[in-house]
Order: structure tokens, then C-alpha cells, then sequence
């Protein structure tokens, strides 16, 4: 009769336990549902713009006129406002990133150390909104006035705010690339009489160097995928910029400005979601290759000595 | 443990969405941002005669607002342009019928900074910088500057009056800086003395300069009297008649104290002095 | 090489790492004086707004006087909505990654998905919040459209500080419970999870800061310019902090005499995110130095 007992009840908790865990996988699974679903739905309200257009047309065409009659839907000038406030955005961030996350892990004494990563985990946090009114109403007057310019909502103006926003991704990512490199590395290179500035250059950045790759490409896709700063700032004029001061139009700032006119389902409102997917698609490629570059990084540690 | 708290929130989840169906808001209004601040008095107005209304307003732009009576998330549409030929098929298409109520009349003024020399534009002057073909202020007679063209997006009625009244639908040049609002527009036009920019007759201040079109300036009276060319009924568009609380809202926003309110906010009353309905286009 | 060309040579290395650091340094201050000078800056122009009936009741006047109460309401049904979506996919899925799985494939996919949701643009979310939650499901411009919206948003964030959690969390424990033939689930349940709750309260804490300061995924989901009456239920319509900091600032009827409610609303959100931030670090660190593990 003991027997009986104990393999019934061994029996139900073992169905218990295979129950909890098909479960729970299957709350795993819907995140990557999640995503799938809106990949789809993307793709299933902005295709049927290219049955009006060719994807060449929309790509690389420069007239962005969606409201007229007959509509223009070329992003080409979208597209260039994003990779140029994205590049120089990450002119400013990755130097300043990666210098504090090698201050961070190398040379700061452990209170300043404490009380710097507090600073950038609170810099991550500010509401992008705030950065954008920032941008607006301190930063793009000064800026007018100072250097007499037609407008103080421009590249450079959005380019700063952005390197704000990705300075904290850049930091912390290289900071745990360094932290990971192996201190059998650095011990090496003092016993070989380096001094702390040759062997943080010479070899802990090399040997992290996936791992800044990493986060340098998260960084800018974090910059690329930003909506209020660019909205707030960078001036909203759909047309190739001449030079650093003149407005923008990147992609996300168009989406947003334009998303709550578009009546559902009409010509504009699939041209809202096939640039949408074009982002998307910028962003999914810079996670890939951080990711790619990030597994990469994983293996090398001692194990490669 | 787990278990029983996700029973308990699933529970909780579902008898709110329960409660929830049953009273949404009374009336939601969204659109144009040139009728904003004539809704905004009224129903400030509004409230206090009937306390508890629970009442939602959004600006956007007077393409949001349309686009939402289509897709049904609004029951009143503010619109500072008439709606587009199709916009209202599409509108049937869907089972919408938009119907017209003329709120005001509006006249769309444009303005410069106050450093600003130049007074007066013809329509054919605007038309041209807004075009891109004319760059520079002294090519219309003022100083050796450029000029920073200041438009709305394309979600503005206002910006589709102009593009209609004044540019013939031509395209504006895409060097255009957009904003996304009449405020947003005085914001940028008072801050920079290259610049060129339109607004609705409620927004002008101190701030700004307006200039004069054709030699007529902007007001009342020039509007009713169409002398000044830039002007535009002001619209609110329903599902069908008004019907029920947004009915309400409406008749008293056509009432005397309605129409004292758009006066209030600078814009021009649909009943003028002889108290007879302007007659706006439907 | 001569004791002379080598004592100058090694004299020009320690010069030369000065500098360096010196640079390095720099960056690091600049960094902080950037947040500072914004906090700053907007305490500065805003703190004179901030009274008591500020935060308490709603605007009057054309939003030139009265507050934001329902705003900051707003805001709050939004963010408890996100979590109340987050949290509980999150964390389920956390355990299953932390604890179930099996190196595979099909963890790899999952891995990634996160990965990739974690760097979707959030007006990305907001496009398919208003295609889909909005239209499709005839949920109406929301609470529950934007907190379902928000949800999604920060879920990779809930996942994985709560997964980064249970795996702190020492593999002696599983061990030595599971020694004792208590079950797997319970094992987690019972020993894990506790021990790893204040890291997933951290993560939750994080995910509900970047929930209240969004704005792009609500602007077209659940966000209004102007409430007469507090929400009723959660289709309704809400005011929301960040959605009225850019209202006011882009698309009011009185920008300039608003401002000073601007700076306002700006100061009160940071105080809010940064003030929620603060709690999730102080928890982390005191947690951490609490360990006696």
C-alpha cells in the first residue's frame, strides 16, 4: 500500500512538472510571437503601397508629397536625414561612451566609479520627450542666435540630443566588454613592464573589441530608431540637407508627424508603414550584426589562451 | 501562490473590461488645430453648465480629425479646410456619412518677425516663396536675408487652405520647415527674423508681425466681405446629423454665447451682426 | 637603447598615459555636467510652476493656469496597465529561459526575438499599436490600446533583468533543494524565485520608468490633448505626461504663455523617471551588498 501511494503521487507530480514547463514555454514563445506579429503587420499594411509604386520608386525617390494629388511617396530624403543625424550622433557618442566605460573599468577609484554608472544609468532613463523640449526651446535658440543661423532645429542640434540618448547604451555595453577581458591579458602586459595607459590600448581594448563593436552598432541603432528628439529638433524639412545646419526629416519624425492623418488604409497610410518597415528593417540588421558580433565576443575569453 | 495571483489579475482584468465597455467617453473630439482654441473656450464654457461630461479633445490636425470620424474613433471632427472629394468617398465606403457645421470663419494671415521691414505681400509673391523661387527677403524689397520658409504638415487644414488659396496646389518647396501647429508656427515665427510663416486669425499676438495681402489686411470684416482672399469657413464634421451629447456640445457652440467665444479667441463669428448664418460652403 | 634616451623614453609613457587620462576624465565629468545641466536647467525654469494645485488639479484657461492632475493620473493608469501586461509574460518567460530550457535552437530563436523586440523604434510600436490594437481590435485611442502597447514595449526589458536575476542566483541552492527530492517547479517557486524577487522587482521598477516616459507609442494609442473628467474605464482616452510636455510645446493654442507649465510638466516627469530609477539602483546595491553569498 506504500508503494501504491508513493507512485501515484510521483506520477502526478511529474505531469505537474512537464504541464508547468510546456506552459511556461509557450509564454516564452509568444515574445518571439510578439515580434512575428508585428513583422507581419507591417508588412501587411505597408506592401500594398508597392502595388502604386515600385520599391525602387519609393526608395531612392526624393519627392515626399503624400498628400497631393497625384501623391508623391519617395523617403530618399527621409532615409538620408536618418543616416546622417545617426552618423554624426555617434561622431559624439562613441568617443565619449567608450572613454567612460574604459574610465569606468579601469581607472576610476570604486566610489567615483559607483556614482558615474548611477549617472549614466540615469542618463538612459531621461524621457526622450524631455531631451526633444530640451532641444527645442533651450538649445535651438541659443544656437540660432549664436551662430546667426535660418534655424536652430537642425542637424547638429538633433545629432547632440541623440548622442545623449546613445552615449549610455555605448558606455555600458563596452564596459562589460571590458570587464570581460581576462585579467590573466592585463597582468601579462604589466609583468612585461607596460604602463596602465599602453596596456588599456594596446591590449584590453583589442581584446574587447567585438564587444565595443557591439555596442557601438546598438548605439546607433538606438539613435536610428529614436521618434521625439527628431521630432522636436531636427526641423521636419523633407529635402537633402546642404549643410550641417539645415533641417531634417528622419524617418521616425515622419512617421510620427504624419501617422494620425493617414485614414486607415488609404495610399498614405500604406506609405506610413512601408517606411516603417524600413526602419524596422535598419534596426533588425544593426541587432543582427550586434548580436552576431556579441556571440562572437562570448568566445573569446581564456579559453583562447 | 503564483497561480492564485494570476487567477485574481485575470479576474480583475476582466471585470474592468466589463465596467469599461459599458461608458467610454460621452463626446471625443479631435482635429484641426486652428478650431483648437475655439473648442478648448467652449467646452471650458460647456462644462461648467453641465458638470461630468466627460468630454476628450486632440488636436493633430484637421486631416486626423477626418481620418478619425472614418475610422469611427471620434464623434466630432474639427476641420479648418473642407473635406477632400476623397476623403468622402472613402468615407462611404466605410458607412460614414461626414456631415458640415460651419463653427466660424477664419482668415489665414501671413506673418514675419517683428525686425521684419516688409509689410505686404501679393498673393502671387507668397505663392512663388512658398514655391522655392523666390530665396532671398530683398527680392520683395527687404533686407539681404534669406528666407526660412515655415509651413505646416500635411495633416493641417490650414496648411491646405493655403496650399489651395494662395499656391494653386502647387508643391511647396520641400525646404520648407514643417510644425506641426498655428502655435507652434508663431513659437518659430517670433524667434527668427529670417522667417515666413501663416497662421489662423486667432493667433496672432504681439509676438508676431502680420502682413497685409494685396494691401488688404486680415479681420473680420475683410473676411465676410471676401476682400481678403485668404479666408475659410471653419467646419465641424459628424457622423450624419449631430446627434445626442455632441449635438449639444454643437447647438451651443452656434448659440450667442457660443458664437461670443469665437469671437473671444479672434476669430470671425458664423452669425454677424444681422444674425443670420454665413452661409459656408458643404 | 642608453639609461638617458630610456629614462626620457619612459618619462614621455607616463606623460603620455597623463593625458590620456586626463582626456578620459574629461569625458567622464562633461558626461555628468550634460545630465546635470539639464536637470538644471529645467528646475530652474520650472520649479516656480510646480505648486501643490499644479499637481493636483487639471488645467483651466486654455491650459495657461490650473495643473495637471490628469495628466499624472493618466500616466499612472498607463504604466500600471504595462506592468500588469509585462510582468507576468516577463517573468513566466524569464524562469523558462533561466531554468527549463535547453541549449538548442529553439532557445537561440527565442534569444534572439527578445533581442531584436528589445531594439524595435518606438514609433514602430506606436504604428502597429494604432494598426492593431487600435483599429483591427476596435479598441479605440485607450488606456488599453496604449498599456498593451507599453506592455510589449518593455517586456525584453522585464525579461531580461528577470532573467539576469534568477541566474544570479547561486546554482547550490537548486542543488541542494532538489538533493532533498523537493520538485522542480517548487524548487523554483519556493527557493528560487524569492531569492531572486528583489532583481526582478528592480527590472519591474526600470520597466516602469521607461513605460511613464514614452511618448511616441501612445501618441495615437491612448493619448488626448485634453480630458474634461478623469478616465471611467479603460476605453477612454487619457492625458499623459510626456504627450503633454510635446502638446503644449508643438501644438498648443497659447506656446509661449504655456511655457512656464512646460518647464513644469518637463521637471515634474524627470522628477518622477529619474526619482523611480534612483529606487531600482539603490534597491540593486543594497541588495547586492546585502548578500551573503
Amino acid at each position: 500500500m506504500f508503494q501504491t501511494a508513493n507512485t501515484k503521487s510521483t506520477l502526478t507530480r511529474h505531469l505537474r512538472e512537464i504541464i508547468i514547463r510546456k506552459l511556461f514555454a509557450f509564454f516564452a514563445v509568444i515574445s518571439v510571437l510578439l515580434l512575428a506579429l508585428i513583422v507581419l503587420f507591417l508588412f501587411r499594411q505597408g506592401i500594398p503601397l508597392f502595388e502604386e509604386i515600385s520599391v525602387t520608386q519609393f526608395l531612392f525617390g526624393s519627392a515626399w508629397y503624400p498628400t497631393y494629388n497625384p501623391p508623391e511617396y519617395g523617403i530618399w530624403p527621409l532615409i538620408v536625414g536618418s543616416l546622417i543625424v545617426t552618423v554624426f550622433a555617434c561622431l559624439i557618442a562613441v568617443p565619449f561612451g567608450l572613454l567612460s566605460a574604459v574610465y569606468i573599468s579601469e581607472i576610476a577609484p570604486s566610489r567615483i566609479k559607483e556614482i558615474l554608472k548611477s549617472v549614466i544609468e540615469l542618463l538612459a532613463g531621461l524621457p526622450s520627450v524631455v531631451l526633444g523640449f530640451f532641444g527645442m526651446v533651450i538649445v535651438a535658440p541659443w544656437m540660432q542666435e549664436f551662430f546667426d543661423l535660418p534655424t536652430g532645429l537642425n542637424i547638429v542640434n538633433a545629432s547632440f540630443m541623440l548622442a545623449i540618448m546613445a552615449i549610455p547604451t555605448i558606455s555600458s555595453i563596452s564596459e562589460d566588454a571590458l570587464y570581460a577581458v581576462p585579467r590573466e591579458f592585463k597582468e601579462a602586459s604589466y609583468a612585461l613592464g607596460a604602463t596602465k595607459y599602453e596596456t588599456i590600448v594596446k591590449v584590453a581594448i583589442p581584446a574587447a573589441l567585438s564587444g565595443i563593436s557591439t555596442a557601438v552598432i546598438l548605439g546607433m541603432a538606438r539613435a536610428i530608431g529614436e521618434t521625439m528628439v527628431v521630432l522636436m529638433v531636427a526641423g521636419g524639412a523633407a529635402a537633402l540637407p546642404r549643410s550641417i545646419f539645415d533641417s531634417v526629416r528622419p524617418m521616425p519624425a515622419s512617421i510620427a508627424a504624419e501617422m494620425g492623418e493617414a485614414p486607415f488604409q488609404s495610399g498614405h497610410y500604406h506609405a506610413l508603414f512601408a517606411t516603417g518597415i524600413v526602419l524596422f528593417l535598419i534596426t533588425l540588421a544593426f541587432n543582427l550584426i550586434a548580436d552576431y558580433l556579441s556571440n562572437r565576443f562570448k568566445e573569446e575569453g581564456s579559453g583562447t589562451l | 501562490m503564483n497561480k492564485q495571483l494570476r487567477q485574481i489579475m485575470l479576474a480583475a482584468l476582466f471585470t474592468l473590461a466589463g465596467i469599461g465597455a459599458a461608458s467610454a467617453q460621452n463626446i471625443v473630439i479631435k482635429g484641426s488645430t486652428t478650431v483648437l482654441p475655439i473648442v478648448q473656450a467652449t467646452l471650458e464654457a460647456y462644462m461648467k453648465m453641465n458638470p461630468g461630461t466627460n468630454i476628450s479633445l486632440s488636436g493633430g490636425g484637421s486631416g486626423e480629425g477626418i481620418k478619425a470620424l472614418m475610422d469611427g474613433t471620434t464623434d466630432i471632427a474639427t476641420s479648418s479646410r473642407e473635406i477632400k472629394e476623397s476623403e468622402i468617398a472613402l468615407a462611404k465606403s466605410k458607412g460614414v456619412n461626414p456631415t458640415a457645421t460651419v463653427v466660424a470663419i477664419d482668415a489665414i494671415v501671413p506673418i514675419v518677425n517683428p525686425k521684419n521691414r516688409i509689410r505686404d505681400l501679393t498673393i502671387d509673391q507668397l505663392s512663388q516663396i512658398y514655391q522655392g523661387r523666390i530665396i532671398n527677403w530683398k527680392e520683395v524689397g527687404g533686407e539681404d536675408l534669406q528666407i526660412v520658409v515655415i509651413s505646416r504638415d500635411s495633416s493641417s487644414g490650414t496648411f491646405e487652405s493655403w496650399a489651395e488659396l494662395v499656391l494653386n496646389k502647387a508643391k511647396v518647396t520641400p525646404r520648407a520647415q514643417l510644425q506641426a501647429s498655428s502655435g507652434a508656427i508663431v513659437q518659430a515665427v517670433s524667434k527668427n527674423r529670417y522667417s515666413l510663416g501663416y497662421i489662423g486669425l486667432g493667433y496672432l499676438d504681439k509676438t508676431t508681425k502680420a502682413l497685409t495681402v494685396g494691401g488688404v489686411p486680415a479681420s473680420a470684416k475683410t473676411s465676410i466681405s471676401k476682400e481678403y482672399p485668404i479666408a475659410r469657413p471653419l467646419y465641424l464634421y459628424t457622423n450624419g446629423a449631430p446627434k445626442g451629447e455632441a449635438a449639444k456640445f454643437i447647438k451651443f457652440a452656434l448659440s450667442a454665447s457660443g458664437q461670443n467665444i469665437v469671437v473671444k479667441e479672434g476669430f470671425v463669428p458664423v452669425l454677424d451682426s444681422a444674425k443670420t448664418p454665413i452661409k459656408g460652403k458643404k | 637603447m642608453n639609461p638617458e634616451t630610456q629614462a626620457s623614453f619612459m618619462k614621455w609613457r607616463y606623460f603620455r598615459q597623463s593625458v590620456f587620462f586626463g582626456i578620459v576624465r574629461l569625458a567622464a565629468l562633461l558626461i555628468t555636467v550634460a545630465l546635470l545641466g539639464i536637470i538644471v536647467f529645467l528646475f530652474i525654469n520650472g520649479f516656480r510652476a510646480v505648486t501643490w494645485g499644479f499637481l493636483t488639479l487639471p488645467p483651466t484657461d486654455s491650459m495657461t493656469k490650473g495643473g495637471i492632475m490628469p495628466a499624472i493620473i493618466g500616466t499612472f493608469y498607463l504604466t500600471v496597465g504595462a506592468i500588469a501586461v509585462a510582468m507576468p509574460l516577463g517573468v513566466v518567460s524569464a524562469i523558462y529561459l533561466a531554468e527549463y530550457a535547453r541549449q538548442g535552437r529553439f532557445i537561440r530563436l527565442i534569444r534572439v526575438g527578445v533581442n531584436c523586440l528589445a531594439g524595435v523604434p518606438s514609433v514602430v510600436f506606436g504604428l502597429f499599436g494604432l494598426g492593431f490594437f487600435v483599429v483591427f481590435l476596435k479598441f479605440g485611442s485607450s488606456i488599453l490600446a496604449g498599456s498593451l502597447t507599453l506592455g510589449i514595449l518593455i517586456l525584453p526589458t522585464i525579461i531580461g533583468s528577470a532573467e539576469e536575476a534568477l541566474k544570479a542566483v547561486p546554482q547550490t541552492f537548486r542543488e541542494a533543494s532538489l538533493a532533498l527530492g523537493v520538485s522542480k517547479w517548487r524548487t523554483i517557486s519556493r527557493i528560487v524565485l524569492p531569492s531572486a524577487l528583489p532583481g526582478i522587482l528592480t527590472g519591474a521598477i526600470l520597466g516602469v520608468g521607461r513605460a511613464a516616459g514614452e511618448t511616441a507609442p501612445i501618441m495615437f494609442t491612448a493619448a488626448a490633448f485634453f480630458t474634461a473628467v478623469l478616465p471611467k474605464s479603460i476605453f477612454d482616452e487619457v492625458m499623459a505626461l510626456p504627450y503633454h510636455i510635446y502638446v503644449l510645446a508643438t501644438a498648443g493654442t497659447r506656446i509661449e504663455q504655456t511655457r512656464p507649465l512646460q518647464y513644469g510638466t518637463a521637471l515634474v516627469l524627470i522628477a518622477l523617471v529619474l526619482g523611480i530609477d534612483l529606487i531600482a539602483i539603490i534597491i540593486r546595491s543594497s541588495v547586492r551588498r546585502k548578500k551573503r553569498w
